[in-house]
């Protein structure tokens, strides 16, 4: 009488890798892990340090070559009144854009969290969404005819009577211009509308987090409406919030193609940072420009994380 | 030993191993096309008949060099300098204040003309010009020339403009409304000279001589004309594309700009034409130049002939509003241009124009005593920032 063998034999190159793994756990681990840890390493902190060293070069003033010498005087050029003034406007739009996108996008992930009800919550998802799905190009493009001063919006305001306010919108000094597609009025419309929904789905997730036994307990120990939204609600929407606006700041703070297209032509860090790698050839001046963003991004982090931006992701 | 050193002594033992001459002189003779051409070139400037079928001057070539052109549009001179200074391309367009950078900076190699038979016709003003010439030696071929006019909105303007002050002072424009915010300025350094040049003629007593060389003095009151006109403009143009769109929906009626545009618009119907004030224009002058590690160089002296001698020189002149470097083209019949469409694109203007150079410190009113070009960079970067 045979019996069959407990273990059987191999039948072929499939048992035999299996076998492998299985007796070297961690082989299988390294070959898992080894791409994008290869991706990660490689091709993005690498080009992060290129970009780094490249800023500690300087470049021949006439010839435009760069010179492979390390130097601080590029990270002086960032202190010149022009390039201080590209910093700080870059930061006052990244935030007036969070802010704006933060008000606008409350009441409506509010309403998609807690009241919008099946079909209802789909077509919230869907309309949010929707937008992302049509090239950021077009949308730019489309805006900026939009704004036009020939465009759809001066001439409503002139059909319904309102072209005073708009006139006098116009002409607030420092946000206002000729028209609203050449104003940073314009600039900041357009970036609201291109970066809502990264503020509106976060800030729903956390939204939808906050338990009713919450609010009911607020409600049965005499908080008045405004009592609990501000005491309750707020607060533990704030990480989502806060989510959000890491998205809304860091991306207003790197794009370079709405500035130069709305807007009054004045440089913003991402397009600073196109233009002097991309037509002046200083590549130096550009790493150090696109750093300042990796830092303001790095402080803003830090300070997320504190406030738990994070669990909420 | 550095990197650079240990590159150039492993490229000249290379090149004496297989026996090739590395391409540090100019070329002696022309072999068989390499099969490929890549040229930066300003928008517009090498068509094959996409943008509209009468206007080709690519597949002819194509056909009879067996080299199939690819084309990267700049936008501006800086973009070509770093393109180049980029490397893999065979062949630029570049302009004035490109080109001497492109030389000092080693990124281009010396042109044997003695290959290129057409050469003699070329317009002898152009032959030896000193944006292409340096100590003798030539570093590109004439390609076009043509001034930066002032276009502008004729339901606007019944008689062409007289001066440029229309865009760099505020006043009434005929219409009787401001020209504040309706008026557009370029988005590059060199837009500075076009200042300068203004200066030149309404403020003698700077002492201006040439738009690209300027003492502090001369520079800091071209810098504060500037200042006034980002009043008055309320954004600058650096795509002709945005520049079109601007004048057919921002309500833009004058602006310095190129003959292309101004086709462009008149051929959609708007209302737009072009003149050249009575200060003058400043302009450019495209040389084709030679990437010094050029794969394909064959080609490139294939298309440097053809640049000269086929219907490329009469056709884009027409395509371009630009003047051909080659005069015979405009009455010989080779494309579409005739002597009255030269005349009218400004060849008789070429003593009015001051041709795009780049400026630098070491100029003709003395050593160091001229603003260079990098600070033209920064400045003109703060000027557009309202600083």
């Amino acid at each position: 009488m045979t019996s069959a063998p407990a273990i059987l034999p191999e039948r072929g190159i499939a048992d035999r890798l299996t076998a492998i793994f299985w007796r070297h756990p961690r082989l299988l681990l390294f070959v898992l892990l080894t791409p994008p840890l290869l991706w990660l390493g490689v091709v993005y902190l690498g080009s992060l340090l290129a970009l780094l060293l490249q800023s500690f070069y300087s470049i021949d003033d006439f010839s435009g070559v760069v010179k492979e010498e390390f130097t601080l005087k590029t990270y002086a050029e960032l202190f010149r009144a022009q390039n201080l003034d590209i910093i700080l406007r870059t930061l006052l739009m990244s935030a007036a854009v969070t802010i704006g996108c933060a008000i606008i996008a409350f009441p409506i992930a509010y309403f998609a969290a807690r009241f919008a009800r099946g079909r209802w919550k789909a077509v919230f998802y869907l309309g949010v969404m929707l937008p992302l799905w049509s090239s950021y190009l077009v949308k730019v493009y489309a805006w900026k005819l939009i704004l036009a001063k020939e465009g759809i919006i001066t001439w409503a305001a002139e059909g319904v009577g309102l072209s005073m306010i708009l006139n006098a919108i116009l002409a607030i000094p420092g946000i206002g211009g000729n028209s609203l597609s050449t104003s940073p009025m314009g600039t900041f419309i357009v970036f609201v509308y291109v970066w809502l929904p990264y503020m509106i789905l976060p800030m729903q997730a956390s939204l939808e987090r906050v338990p009713n036994s919450m609010l009911e307990a607020s409600a049965d120990l005499g908080a008045s409406k405004a009592q609990t939204f501000r005491t309750v609600i707020l607060p533990l929407a704030m990480p989502g919030m806060i989510a959000g606006s890491i998205f809304t700041f860091s991306l207003t703070m790197g794009d370079y193609i709405i500035p130069q297209i709305v807007g009054t032509s004045a440089r913003f860090i991402g397009l600073a940072v196109y233009q002097l790698q991309g037509t002046a050839g200083n590549i130096p001046l550009a790493a150090a420009f696109a750093v300042v963003p990796i830092i303001i991004m790095l402080i803003y982090l830090t300070i997320a994380k504190r406030k738990g931006a994070f669990d909420a992701l | 030993m550095t990197l650079k050193t240990l590159k150039l002594s492993a490229t000249t033992a290379l090149g004496l191993i297989v026996g090739v001459t590395p391409a540090l002189a100019q070329m002696t003779e022309v072999g068989a096309g390499e099969g490929e051409l890549s040229i930066v070139a300003w928008a517009g400037y090498v068509e094959r008949g996409e943008t509209d079928p009468k206007f080709d001057w690519v597949t002819k070539f194509e056909e009879s060099s067996g080299c199939k052109v690819s084309v990267k549009t700049a936008n501006t001179s800086d973009e070509m300098v770093a393109l180049m200074n980029e490397g893999g391309f065979d062949l630029v367009t570049a302009s004035g204040d490109a080109s001497l950078r492109l030389i000092a900076g080693g990124r281009v190699q010396e042109i044997n003309k003695d290959l290129i038979p057409s050469w003699s016709t070329i317009d002898p003003r152009l032959q030896d010009a000193p944006w292409h010439t340096v100590d003798g030696k030539h570093y590109g071929v004439p390609y076009m020339w043509g001034p930066n006019v002032l276009m502008y909105n004729t339901e606007v303007f019944k008689e062409p403009p007289t001066s440029w002050n229309v865009v760099f002072e505020e006043q009434n424009l005929p219409d009787g409304q401001s020209n504040k915010g309706r008026v557009q300025a370029y988005d590059g350094p060199i837009h500075v000279a076009d200042a300068a040049q203004y200066l030149m003629f309404h403020k003698p007593e700077l002492g201006i001589t040439s738009p690209y060389e300027l003492n502090e003095d001369q520079y800091k009151a071209a810098l504060d004309l500037l200042r006034g006109q980002r009043e008055i403009v309320s954004r600058y143009w650096h795509d002709a594309f945005i520049q079109i769109d601007d004048f057919k929906n921002e309500g833009v009626v004058a602006s310095g700009s190129w003959p292309f545009q101004v086709n462009l618009l008149k051929a959609g119907g708007a209302p737009v034409a072009s003149t050249i004030p009575q200060e003058g224009a400043t302009g450019w002058a495209d040389t084709t130049m030679l990437h010094v590690d050029s794969e394909h160089p064959n080609c490139a002296y294939m298309w440097f002939e053809h640049q000269l001698a086929s219907n490329l020189q009469s056709d884009l002149s027409v395509w371009f509003g630009a003047n051909p470097s080659v005069p015979a083209a405009c009455t010989d019949g080779r494309g579409m241009q005739t002597a009255e469409g030269c005349t009218a694109n400004g060849l008789d203007d070429f003593d009015r124009i001051r041709f795009w150079t780049t400026p630098v410190a070491d100029c003709s009113q003395g050593e160091d005593t001229c603003v260079p070009y990098y600070r033209w960079v920064s400045d003109y970067i703060g000027v557009i920032g309202g600083r």
